[in-house]
């Protein structure tokens, strides 16, 4: 009965929550756009199509085309699939590989927990982007995954050293010692006693590990270290560089990736600060 | 306080050794064959018997006819006397001096924005936090200044204030036509190519900073010791200055771990302005497989991450008076 | 000094609708008086404590005055209460080994404090070193952090810093619930030793444990769900109370010497009332043994006897 009414209390709140259904909102359209959005172009995003090269937004290409003639929202929209994509699955490898570290430390304690936080700490003092140009440059072939493995691998310390944090605050509650006095397994009180209660913090980290991630990638695709076999809207940023797009002023060639990315991430940033609130009754308005 | 230090020490040590054999590892396995490589683009019409000359010449050099561990015992060694291998994209320019010529760029670039949006940031949070009003204007523009990618604004900022209002200039550290001097005319060029990566560098770590305090403010004006002295009396300038003492600390803990964030945002800046930092010089080296070069960017950004790290772990403890009576309020 | 609570009708705000917290609170205190203000969690009392120095969002003031020295308190504005707060009333606060500044000294924190509010703070020092020998905390806790003092340390810290401009009326919240029992005997004493050596004038006492009121205080007044219950002297409470709650709250303290098992201790069935839509009339009325019709009405607090108070229809007869 308690859990159902809790349940029912989120929803409402989270429904009356300005930031939160905003920003759902925002992202849910990029997310349509990326997914419908190649059925409605009738073009390939390589195709050279447009011998003028460069043009403005038309009727015929909606949002211009390309120093080469490709039109680009089809790119546009076929890269906001990579972006989200790529934030999706790298993103959640880092919180699966937070999670992991940050329960194990966070539980455990003691010597468990200091060599891990060192290792924690090793990788958040490494500027990991250095790294990722150095690893990425071996690879003469990478496909989108390989981009998300990069990135999750690079990204959990954020989240294990939040996860580690609540878990040391659960860990001393109640009902934990309860199950651990009931003999119940660490595992299994991690899973059921802990995770539980934490839901709305991991549910969080999540969307900052997804935020994160898209960003990481927008930037190893710019210079170049991204998918070889995928269009991106890091991508077409960095072509739209590279071809004199600044000289030209074919704003629509690089406007459009960045301020899709900077929307969503801001979107998802946002949502982050509502979800906060309709979990934390003390910063809710009234 | 030597406890806090020594755990410091032993983490950056433990990073740096780990770095350097990172380091290390880059040219012996990537593929293809360094010295091969780096042959083919230096060598132009030599015979068949003086290219294998110069091979063997050159492994020796590198030490690379060594098994292993005793090229890593040698790299150790040559990394102690400041030997850091000639450049093979410059060469035959030692990498050492192809560094050093790029890091006077990258301080003058990285420190004023890291300081002035750090203190921009905080002081902005704070003052959003004042009232209802200023937090829905602060706050938003925070928000998306954090989520803009750097290069993304580098880009704007150089098509908006460069190419369409023509004031800034968008490559390079100073004029093409000019070569180094004191003269106010080369400074001016140097400020003037300077402006645009700084401010990119500036506005992200802005918001970022402004959001971050914002937060920790209304944290603090929360907590007990806030509210005993509003049900004191005390007026909301000894709170506010209470509030925002208390946030400064994390503040500055999270200013160490987003160094990284920032030396990736750095090198795409420079990438899009053309600026000579280490960034864009690790990203040539990469294109170019200069193997030493890149050996050497490696180990310069490392060196300056650690030594950022450290010289804030030393703020840290000036500022919150707990760690040197042997507390610490932060754990590492 | 001389305080006078009219109707005090005090709310608090949620999503939800109005909590009804305290319910047209009407009592005095006299000069030099310590009262004890006891009942279950959630009775209303810390919330009837706070409106008198802290009203401020969510709670909002429904209705009703208080009256301190002649001087009708501002409680509702927050700004114009600064002038009153820490020198006419003060208070330390539930949350009092929380409430100082970590990463201030306490010397320096309370030096800042007296001087934001125009105290001359080398004139008073003299005086803090003595209040911190009547409270047994050694000097150099003044060049102390928070950090090192422990709780029972900083309690008594609290209790110094509330103190010092010798308010008139001083709200004493749960301060002995987080100790240990000899720690709460030596901090009940020296809250007797302050009003004594006239560091405050008079104290109201929030508690939840009545037997500390006995030893301590002049007068108990009773809250049940926002409503007060009774007030009366300490003897009249302890050993004759008329209200049906107050006579099984007292029946619920174990006596030294009985063994539970031969007499088992007594509770009181049920739950108190949820005070978002509380119930019509006497909020005590569902778990009262005595409860009859008249009850559906708000009993009004009515004087029984000299300096005894009591909110019961039973006991003042229905036609009150």
């Amino acid at each position: 009965m308690n859990d159902q009414k809790k349940k029912n209390e989120f929803l409402f709140f989270s429904l009356r929550n300005k930031k939160l259904v905003a920003g759902l909102i925002i992202i849910i359209f990029f997310l349509v756009l990326g997914f419908v959005g190649p059925i409605f172009s009738p073009y390939k995003p390589f195709a050279y199509l447009n011998p003028l090269g460069a043009q403005p937004p038309s009727m015929k290409y909606w949002f211009g085309t390309t120093f080469f003639g490709q039109d680009v929202f089809t790119q546009f929209v076929l890269g906001l699939r990579a972006t989200f994509l790529v934030g999706a699955i790298g993103g959640g490898i880092g919180t699966l590989l937070g999670m992991f570290i940050g329960f194990t430390a966070g539980y455990r304690g003691g010597m468990v927990d200091e060599i891990l936080n060192i290792i924690t700490n090793i990788i958040l003092v490494i500027p990991t982007l250095a790294v990722l140009l150095i690893i990425a440059a071996y690879l003469q072939v990478r496909s989108v995954f390989t981009e998300c493995l990069f990135i999750g691998f690079t990204a959990w310390p954020w989240a294990a050293r939040a996860i580690r944090a609540q878990t040391f605050t659960l860990r001393t509650r109640e009902f934990v010692d309860l199950a651990r006095m009931s003999g119940m397994k660490p595992l299994k009180i991690i899973f059921k006693e802990i995770a539980p209660n934490m839901m709305s913090y991991l549910v969080m980290t999540f969307i900052l590990q997804f935020g994160g991630a898209i960003l990481i990638a927008a930037t190893l695709d710019f210079i170049g270290l991204g998918p070889t076999n995928a269009i991106s809207l890091g991508l077409m940023m960095q072509i739209s560089v590279l071809w004199g797009a600044l000289q030209l002023g074919s704003w629509w060639w690089f406007i459009p990736p960045g301020l899709a990315i900077t929307i969503i991430v801001g979107s998802l940033y946002i949502m982050n600060v509502g979800l906060d609130e309709v979990f934390n009754p003390k910063l809710r308005e009234m | 306080m030597r406890r806090y230090f020594g755990r410091k020490l032993l983490i950056y040590g433990l990073t740096f050794i780990l770095a350097v054999s990172i380091d290390w590892m880059i040219p012996r396995f990537m593929p293809g064959n360094p010295i091969r490589n780096m042959l083919t683009r230096v060598s132009v019409g030599t015979t068949a018997g003086a290219s294998q000359a110069l091979y063997d010449y050159y492994s020796h050099l590198f030490g690379l006819d060594l098994p292993l561990w005793q090229q890593y015992l040698n790299f150790w060694n040559s990394l102690i006397h400041g030997n850091l291998g000639i450049s093979s994209y410059l060469f035959p320019t030692p990498v050492k001096q192809v560094l050093l010529s790029a890091v006077p760029f990258d301080i003058f670039l990285l420190i004023p924005s890291i300081l002035l949006s750090w203190l921009a940031g905080n002081y902005f949070g704070a003052f959003a936090a004042r009232s209802k009003w200023l937090d829905n204007t602060v706050s938003p523009i925070g928000y998306i200044l954090t989520a803009t990618p750097y290069m993304w604004l580098g880009i704007l900022l150089a098509w908006f204030f460069g190419i369409v209002l023509g004031v800034f200039p968008i490559a390079g550290a100073y004029s093409f036509s000019m070569l180094p001097n004191l003269s106010w005319h080369f400074i001016g060029s140097v400020l003037l190519h300077w402006f645009l990566p700084f401010a990119s560098l500036f506005l992200v770590g802005f918001g970022g900073q402004a959001i971050g305090m914002r937060n920790l403010i209304i944290y603090e004006l929360e907590a007990d010791y806030s509210h005993y002295l509003e049900a004191l009396g005390a007026p909301r300038g000894l709170i506010r200055k209470y509030a925002f003492r208390n946030a400064v600390l994390p503040q500055i803990t999270g200013l160490a771990l987003s160094l990284g964030v920032i030396v990736a945002g750095a090198l795409v800046t420079e990438v899009v302005f053309s600026y000579p930092g280490i960034g864009y010089l690790l990203l040539a080296a990469i294109q170019n497989q200069d193997y030493f070069l890149i050996q050497g960017c490696f180990l310069f950004i490392i060196f300056g991450v650690l030594f950022a790290n450290f010289a804030i772990d030393i703020a840290y403890v000036i500022i919150d008076p707990r760690t040197r009576r042997g507390m610490t309020g932060e754990s590492a | 000094m001389s305080l006078r609570v009219e109707n005090l009708t005090v709310y608090y705000q949620t999503l939800r609708g109005d909590v009804r917290a305290l319910e047209d609170a009407t009592f005095g205190l006299s000069d030099g008086e310590i009262m004890g203000l006891a009942g279950e969690s959630g009775c209303g009392k810390t919330t009837l404590g706070q409106s008198l120095i802290y009203l401020v969002p969510p709670m909002k003031l429904v209705k009703g005055r208080v009256i301190l020295d002649e001087d009708v308190l501002p409680i509702n504005d927050t700004g114009k209460m600064d002038d009153f707060r820490y020198k006419k009333i003060s208070i330390i606060p539930q949350y009092a080994m929380n409430a100082m500044n970590p990463i201030r000294k306490i010397g320096k924190m309370t030096e800042e404090l007296l001087r934001s509010k125009k105290v001359d703070f080398k004139a008073i020092l003299p005086e803090l070193k003595r209040r911190l020998d009547l409270v047994k905390l050694p000097q150099e806790v003044l060049d102390m952090y928070p950090i090192e003092l422990s709780g029972g340390m900083k309690q008594r810290m609290v209790m110094v810093i509330s103190t010092l401009l010798n308010p008139a009326l001083l709200i004493a919240d749960e301060i002995t619930s987080a100790l240990d029992v000899a720690s709460q005997k030596a901090v009940a004493e020296m809250l007797v030793e302050f009003r004594n050596q006239d560091c405050c004038n008079s104290a109201i006492v929030i508690t939840h444990d009545i037997s500390i009121l006995y030893q301590i205080a002049d007068n108990i007044m009773i809250m049940y769900a926002g409503q007060i219950a009774e007030k009366g002297t300490t003897k009249t409470i302890i050993n004759t109370p008329r209200h049906p709650y107050t006579k099984m709250l007292i029946s619920t303290l174990p006596e030294v010497g009985i063994r539970h098992d031969e007499k088992r201790l007594a509770g009181i069935p049920g739950n108190p009332p949820l005070l978002l839509n509380p119930p019509a009339g006497c909020r005590f009325r569902d778990r009262c043994p005595v409860a009859f019709e008249k009850c559906l009405d708000v009993p009004p607090f009515i004087e029984i006897k000299p300096r005894h108070f009591i909110a019961c229809w039973k006991e003042t007869g229905a036609n009150a």
